[in-house]
């Protein structure tokens, strides 16, 4: 395992183009998806910022979001990484030729920006993370098998002996994902011509099957796709070999058999029997423990290399990420528990919860993994300015606890102000106390979200002065010989 | 053959066993819903929707109101005081998609049904804050402006009926009819009535039956069709 890590950069031809047009897009969609979180933000402070048009009333724009930062923004991060990963830890060019490739940059583009228009314009199916209407899954399937083709393809024809393990988990999350989007998708159309369709199953069972689908929306695609960047990336800008072989085998197998259970924690307190909720339960808090299986092994992975996070400001992105990675998989299992989740569910403590896992985790994962590519993948000596990556860092942090605080404080009064008391034992506060108390802390949000977001534009800028050869004339880089970088520790 | 040693050598192998481990939790927890017999209880009152509910059902699928109004009230001592009975899975048993959601910027509408006037409605729905101040809804006031599209509902009942919706012949036949009936008061509703009890008949403009119209059809209808005083229903309640 260790070997594949450091493997030499000379060997065959890699099909760069298509990964340097994925790099472009999760960039380009990065940026979509904060400035359309902050404009949503500022719906939930100040309504009036719905502005009365239907297209960019909050229940079209949620959609647009979510599908923005996940499927967009995390989408073509996990496509860019994972066929450079294929490649050069199977030592081979990607199967299928350029034209496959092509064809899955271009549909998958075209599925993001359809979807989008789709809500917008009124064509929502309106389950959650899956609100395509038929036409658009269909189209998205093709892609995602041609896609999975080539990812095959390649591991089948790899001069190295060995799968290494980042591409157990990309084809984990690739098998998955295709697995899920078909089984939740299944619907009837009322023509071929009409947009409209009806999902075959309806009520529990429908509920049931969205959230085995919503949950590994998380578990597959935002977890075990992001793990495989995490198993690459971190070793190589650290320049050690992952810390235990032992770990990550037992890892794989055990996230990926326990995740596809834990749906229905979605679902407590619900129509939903109370057997499947406690099935649901049980298995989200023993996830506890593969998650932080693999935290450490990533974390460990720097044991001896702490002193590059002084130095390597994008493996400060990775490094947190993993840190957030551990949080987040911390408070899931905790929200997970029934009582704790009467509490929490409905509120935005989820909300929270959600972007301490997709801003701390998926997003800073995949920044660390932009910084590290676009200098190899353009042939340049390095970023542009370090400096503006570690201004990055600080404000994208920043954001985050703004952000991730706020949404704690604001969803554990929503769920006690819903539940209080007064003394004559009538419920304490209407709905509408409950929303007012919230204002200030949708302002707080706010301002995070907007924080997070120019943390993002100063990485464009930082990557395009990059792409363009430049380096930035204030910083002086020195490269210092390890001896001398050792003495003045 | 188990041996990760053997295992990560071979693609293939390494692909079944993934879709395998994959493949359990899912099959366990999602195929007794559908055999085991007491999942969906066999309760009184619960009704296709009328088509013009259905209409509206899509409308509010459309225009994804879930994203901040759930349709499931937990089986909770204060949501039951705030909304009325929990719900249960006979409830939302013609729902395709079901829109139980997963948040509350707004409040629960899973018994919204009869809580306000249809004027309320109305009005609500063109300008939240004219009626609730402090809401944060977007308005709705297209709705009332967009004619709604009542050609295909025929194919849509149909569509239904296909997916495991009871509708009858007589009721796909009558669609049209019932739409127009639901969204004009001074019309002859005993029909209507008798097919659809409870539905609840909506004033509309007395020009053209609108989107909203069929919006505010389906929210008085919500919740209203199990009767929870009847003895019948009695064993329900845990």
């Amino acid at each position: 395992m260790a070997d594949a890590a450091i493997m030499p950069h000379s060997a065959p031809d890699y099909n760069e183009a298509v990964v340097r047009k994925f790099v472009i897009a999760t960039v380009f969609w990065a940026v979509v998806a904060f400035l359309v979180g902050v404009w949503l933000a500022t719906e939930l402070a100040w309504p009036q910022a719905n502005l009365g048009l239907s297209f960019v009333n909050f229940g079209r724009l949620r959609p647009v979001h979510t599908s923005a930062a996940i499927f967009a923004f995390g989408g073509s991060a996990l496509f860019a990484t994972s066929f450079y990963v294929v490649q050069r830890t199977c030592r081979a060019r990607l199967f299928g030729g350029e034209a496959l490739a092509d064809f899955v940059f271009w549909g998958y583009q075209f599925f993001i920006v359809m979807a989008a228009l789709s809500y917008v314009m009124g064509f929502s199916q309106s389950q959650e993370y899956a609100e395509p209407q038929w036409h658009l899954d269909l189209w998205l399937t093709v892609v995602w098998v041609a896609y999975a083709v080539i990812f095959v393809g390649t591991l089948m024809k790899r001069e190295e002996p060995h799968i290494y393990v980042a591409n157990w988990f990309y084809l984990a999350f690739i098998l998955t994902i295709a697995v899920l989007h078909i089984g939740n998708n299944l619907a009837l159309p009322i023509s071929m011509f009409s947009a409209q369709a009806y999902q075959v199953t309806s009520g529990v069972q429908n509920a049931m099957i969205q959230w085995w689908y919503g949950h590994n929306a998380v578990g597959f695609f935002l977890t075990a796709g992001f793990l495989g960047m995490m198993y690459y990336f971190i070793p190589k800008a650290a320049n050690r070999p992952v810390y235990s072989y032992r770990l990550s085998v037992v890892h794989f197998w055990s996230l990926i058999f326990m995740y596809i259970w834990a749906g229905p924690h979605h679902l407590h307190w619900t129509a939903l029997p109370d057997w499947t909720q406690t099935l649901g339960m049980a298995f989200s808090v023993m996830l506890w423990m593969p998650s932080w299986g693999g935290m450490i092994n990533g974390l460990m992975t720097l044991s001896g290399a702490w002193d590059k996070l002084r130095t390597e400001p994008s493996l400060r992105f990775s490094v947190t990420a993993v840190g957030f990675y551990g949080m987040s998989t911390f408070e899931g299992p905790v929200m997970s528990v029934r009582d704790v989740n009467a509490l929490s569910h409905y509120t935005d403590w989820t909300i929270g919860h959600v972007h301490s896992g997709a801003l701390g985790w998926v997003a800073f994962i995949s920044f660390g993994a932009v910084y590290y590519l676009v200098p190899v993948l353009w042939k340049r000596p390095g970023l542009y300015s370090m400096r503006l990556v570690s201004w990055h860092y600080w404000i994208a942090t920043l954001g985050i606890v703004f952000y991730i605080t706020s949404m704690w404080v604001a969803g554990i009064m929503q769920g006690l102000m819903w539940r209080a008391y007064d003394q004559f034992g009538f419920l304490q506060y209407s709905f509408a106390e409950s929303v007012i108390a919230l204002h200030p802390y949708y302002v707080i949000r706010l301002f995070g979200g907007l924080l997070f977001l120019i943390g993002a534009l100063l990485m464009v800028y930082n990557l395009i002065q990059t792409v363009r050869g430049k380096i930035s004339t204030s910083e002086q880089r020195i490269v210092m010989p390890a001896a001398v970088a050792v003495a003045g520790e | 053959m188990f041996r990760q040693e053997f295992i990560e050598r071979n693609a293939f192998l390494l692909l079944v066993l993934t879709l395998v481990t994959i493949a359990i939790g899912g099959i366990i927890e999602v195929v007794p819903l559908f055999t085991i017999e007491t999942t969906v209880e066999h309760v009184k009152g619960i009704r296709p929707y009328t088509p013009l509910e259905q209409r509206g059902r899509d409308i509010y699928v459309r225009e994804g109101c879930y994203v901040c109004h759930s349709q499931q009230v937990r089986a909770l001592r204060d949501e039951v005081e705030r909304y009325g009975h929990f719900s249960l899975a006979a409830e939302s048993m013609y729902d395709h998609p079901f829109q139980w959601g997963s948040k509350r910027i707004g409040p629960d509408l899973a018994r919204v049904g009869g809580k306000y006037s249809n004027d309320w409605h109305y009005a609500h729905l063109s300008n939240p804050q004219s009626v609730v101040p402090e809401s944060l809804m977007p308005a709705y006031a297209f709705l009332a402006e967009t004619p709604l599209e009542a050609d295909d509902i025929v194919a849509r009942l149909r569509t239904l009926r296909a997916v495991g919706v009871p509708y009858t012949d007589g009721e796909i036949a009558n669609a049209a009819v019932d739409m127009a009936t639901q969204a004009s008061p001074n019309a002859d509703n005993v029909e209507l009535l008798k097919r659809y009890p409870k539905a609840v008949t909506v004033p509309g403009n007395g020009r053209v039956v609108t989107e909203m119209d069929a919006l505010v059809a389906y929210l008085q209808v919500l919740g209203t069709m199990v009767n929870f005083a009847d003895p019948a229903n009695e064993r329900l309640q845990q």
